[in-house]
């Protein structure tokens, strides 16, 4: 007997939706045949047979929903003797590995003060929505009212996204406007940026900023630098946008957090949001703003729901931070993903009697140092988190705004928590131990608090 | 700058009488050849700082492409600009304020030689960095095919730069999109001082579109005349099909900036160019051989050219710095 397990489909499929069985029990299937489609939330996708057999039994029915990777769907009587091996769990090496998976996901959000956003009025429904969504929405909304705002890059149109960010922009807006690039990142950044120089609205997506840094030159030297180089003649109102930082797996090149790179480059603005309200509301922002705007999305939180509010034109501030818990005894500085890591670990630290405060920075240029300093003052001890690297970090510059602006206030040498000094590795274990995670936070609060 | 403007900013270049035409592109050549030389003397006279990149003996180029132009096309260069700004009619005065890095230039004495800007001529830049430009300029031809408004985006760039990577990502968009572009290749036989024969594969650089589709032409880049009639023909086809290239053979006199003593070159082949293929000189004879212009009406324009550059650089020396305060401002607009 061999067991078809569900398959993972992408590097960061935990789950899917079994929608379409091909086979049924008796019959006999040859490698290579397409059994099964699985749904994920990117795609559709085929699945073909691996081992060859008679089928045993259909052991999950087509339209189940959540199914784990790994699960057993069908049984086949094995044939010459071709059998997969049991799914083995990798030996685990020790330190064992933290949870690598979104352990933020797990956690519920904790209730969260809302600090420096615009009122939601008394009766505003909520939507549970996606990141994902939220983006793609923010995106259609800004394009519904302007028409000069278009998206291009690769595989935004027919494939509607390699993350699907943008599915149904395309049938919404048309070719015109929802414009599928060569694999030619410099060339269509400096081709958006010379765009932008006439007015037109581009909104660039990168596959992943990975890929950008093809196009560095033109984000840096062409659309934040051409404004001041011209004596404020220019302008580059243009939105480089698409998933930044660590996926699952992906290996070193694949892997990186550029917040700080363009988050030093004076002419940018760049956005780096958590949850789904915050990445609708502040896209929004970015699309309007005139000046080029840097967007960092996370791809391991593009599946993850949180709720939106339904007003009518959802537009956040870009440049307030937010406190998204409010405690007495330290403050964590996050954005993006990592935002998630530290409420989960403000929440294990409310167990030991320990209250953080998590300012989520969402902007970190123009960077809410008022937030900062103003939660430090009140806490005296300062955690800063981040997925990329440590040294010339975001943290190093929230430590240094810290030193400069609250030094007196401060109890405890600030601690950063941030991606290892090393290129990402590709094994679970590995991996696990290079980026930041909740169990990291709680250290470093617990270092800071004297605990 | 008033007459020699008259013709193009008609539109009817290619209507107007071919004495005004050519007597237009003798004056504003003249003025590029002069105002290079002015600023060769101001950067001598530590009034100019940092990289300067003169266009004396190119000038045919910008000019002769520049007849081709109608109102709402876009100029984008990369840093060898100054004459693309004079040719597309920006006051010689803030182009030369902007290299004394005065409040009066064009970009305020925030962008210096290699980068200057002027939406209202539709000139859009002056770009630093090698190959940038096409990009960029191919980005101006793009917005016209969005905006459906007919205008042609003439993206120039050097022998150098035609080795950039990003050149050929730009020439398959272009082609793919049909979009309205003209590249001006101006081979100028070095990119820097690597000949083209020591840097390019294939040194007839016309050819460079051809896996793309792209069609390219070769042209006497010293002659205004074959520079004019081959962007009338290149402009229409921009205008109805989509990117087409031109290659301008031309050669530099000075060096690659002011700092290039230009070793890498004779001395006589630099004198061969200047006494036997001189755009200007060409031009001279032309117009004196077919009785448009006698000794006396082209001494007349030499002189009136000579006080506006004057006029120029003493506006350029004498106005102030920027305000400190300025090295904050024009980072951001507000949103």
């Amino acid at each position: 007997m061999t067991d078809i397990l569900m398959p993972a489909l992408s590097p960061t499929m935990e789950e899917g939706t079994l929608a379409k069985w091909n086979i049924k029990a008796g019959d006999t299937v040859s490698s290579g045949q397409i059994i099964a489609e699985i749904e994920t939330d990117k795609a559709t996708m085929e699945v073909e047979a691996v081992d060859e057999g008679v089928v045993d039994a259909i052991l999950v029915p087509e339209g189940s929903e959540g199914v784990k990777v790994n699960t057993p769907i069908a049984r086949l009587k094995g044939e010459g003797g071709a059998s997969s091996p049991p799914p083995a769990a990798a030996p685990a090496a020790e330190p064992a590995p933290a949870a690598a998976k979104a352990p933020e996901a797990a956690a519920p959000p904790p209730a969260a003060r809302v600090a420096n956003d615009p009122e939601v009025p008394a009766g505003t429904t909520f939507k549970r929505q996606t990141v994902r969504d939220a983006l793609r929405d923010a995106m259609a909304e800004e394009m519904r009212r302007d028409p000069k705002v278009f998206l291009m890059g690769e595989e935004v149109a027919q494939y509607q996204g390699a993350y699907k960010v943008s599915r149904d922009l395309l049938q919404e807006f048309g070719e015109k406007r929802v414009i599928d690039t060569p694999i030619t990142e410099h060339g269509f950044a400096g081709l958006a940026a010379g765009a932008a120089f006439t007015g037109l609205r581009p909104i660039v997506e990168f596959m992943t900023f990975n890929f950008a840094m093809q196009a560095m030159d033109q984000i840096i030297n062409s659309a934040a630098k051409t404004r001041y180089m011209s004596g404020g003649q220019m302008q580059c109102p243009i939105v480089f946008r698409g998933p930044n930082g660590a996926a699952a797996r992906v290996g070193a090149q694949h892997s990186q957090d550029y917040s700080a790179w363009y988050g030093s480059v004076p002419g940018l603005k760049v956005v780096a949001p958590y949850d789904a309200a915050d990445a609708k509301g502040l896209l929004k922002a970015a699309i309007r703003d005139p000046n080029p705007v840097v967007f960092l999305e996370h791809e391991m939180i593009y599946g993850t729901e949180f709720d939106v509010p339904e007003v009518d034109d959802w537009v956040l501030p870009i440049g307030k931070a937010k406190v998204r818990r409010e405690g007495r005894d330290l403050t964590i500085t996050a954005h993006s993903r990592a935002v998630g890591m530290a409420l989960a670990a403000a929440e294990i630290l409310a167990g030991e009697g320990i209250e953080a405060e998590v300012v989520d920075l969402r902007t970190l240029r123009p960077l809410d140092t008022e937030t900062i300093i103003a939660s430090v003052q009140k806490t005296s001890r300062l955690v800063t988190v981040e997925e990329g690297w440590g040294p010339y970090g975001v943290g190093a510059e929230v430590c240094a705004q810290v030193a400069l602006n609250a030094f007196d206030y401060l109890d405890a040498p600030p601690m950063r928590v941030h991606c290892e000094d090393v290129p990402m590795p590709y094994a679970a274990n590995l991996e696990a131990l290079a980026i930041p995670s909740v169990d990291k936070i709680v250290k470093a609060a617990k270092t800071v608090c004297n605990r | 700058m008033a007459r020699q403007t008259q013709a193009r900013k008609n539109g009817a270049a290619k209507t107007a009488p071919r004495n005004d035409i050519l007597l237009d592109a003798y004056r504003d050549m003249l003025m590029i050849r002069r105002f290079e030389e002015r600023a060769g003397q101001l950067y001598g006279m530590g009034l100019i700082g940092g990289f300067c990149h003169l266009y004396i003996g190119q000038e045919a180029i910008a000019v002769g492409m520049q007849q081709a132009a109608r109102p709402g096309d876009q100029i984008i260069t990369a840093y060898r600009d100054h004459g693309h700004m004079l040719a597309a009619g920006i006051d010689p005065k803030v182009v030369m304020a902007e290299l004394t890095g005065r409040s009066a230039g064009i970009s305020r004495g925030k962008g210096g030689s290699m980068h200057m800007f002027s939406v209202e001529k539709g000139f859009f830049g002056g770009h630093g960095i090698v190959g940038a430009q096409v990009s960029l300029g191919t980005g101006l031809g793009f917005s016209n095919k969005y905006n459906d408004n007919g205008n042609v985006s003439f993206t120039y760039c050097g022998d150098g730069a035609i080795n950039q990577g990003q050149v050929y990502e730009s020439f398959n968009m272009a082609e793919l999109w049909k979009l309205p572009v003209v590249y001006v290749i101006e081979n100028n036989q070095y990119a820097m001082g690597t000949s083209v024969e020591r840097s390019s594969s294939e040194v007839e650089l016309y050819k460079r579109g051809l896996s793309f589709n792209i069609p390219g032409e070769q042209v006497d880049g010293m002659d205004v005349v074959a520079v004019r009639e081959a962007a009338i023909k290149a402009v229409e086809h921009a205008r109805t099909k989509g990117p087409i290239i031109l290659e301008m053979k031309t050669y530099r006199y000075r060096g690659h900036s002011m700092s290039d003593p230009a070793k890498y070159r004779s001395r006589d082949e630099v004198d061969e160019v200047r006494t036997k293929r001189d755009p200007i000189d060409h031009l001279k004879a032309l117009l004196e051989k077919e009785g448009m212009a006698d000794e006396a009406s082209l001494k007349e324009i030499d002189t009136e050219v000579k006080r506006i550059v004057a006029e120029a650089a003493e506006f350029a020396r004498t106005a102030p710095e920027p305000d400190p305060a300025e090295l904050y401002t024009d980072v951001y607009l507000e949103a």
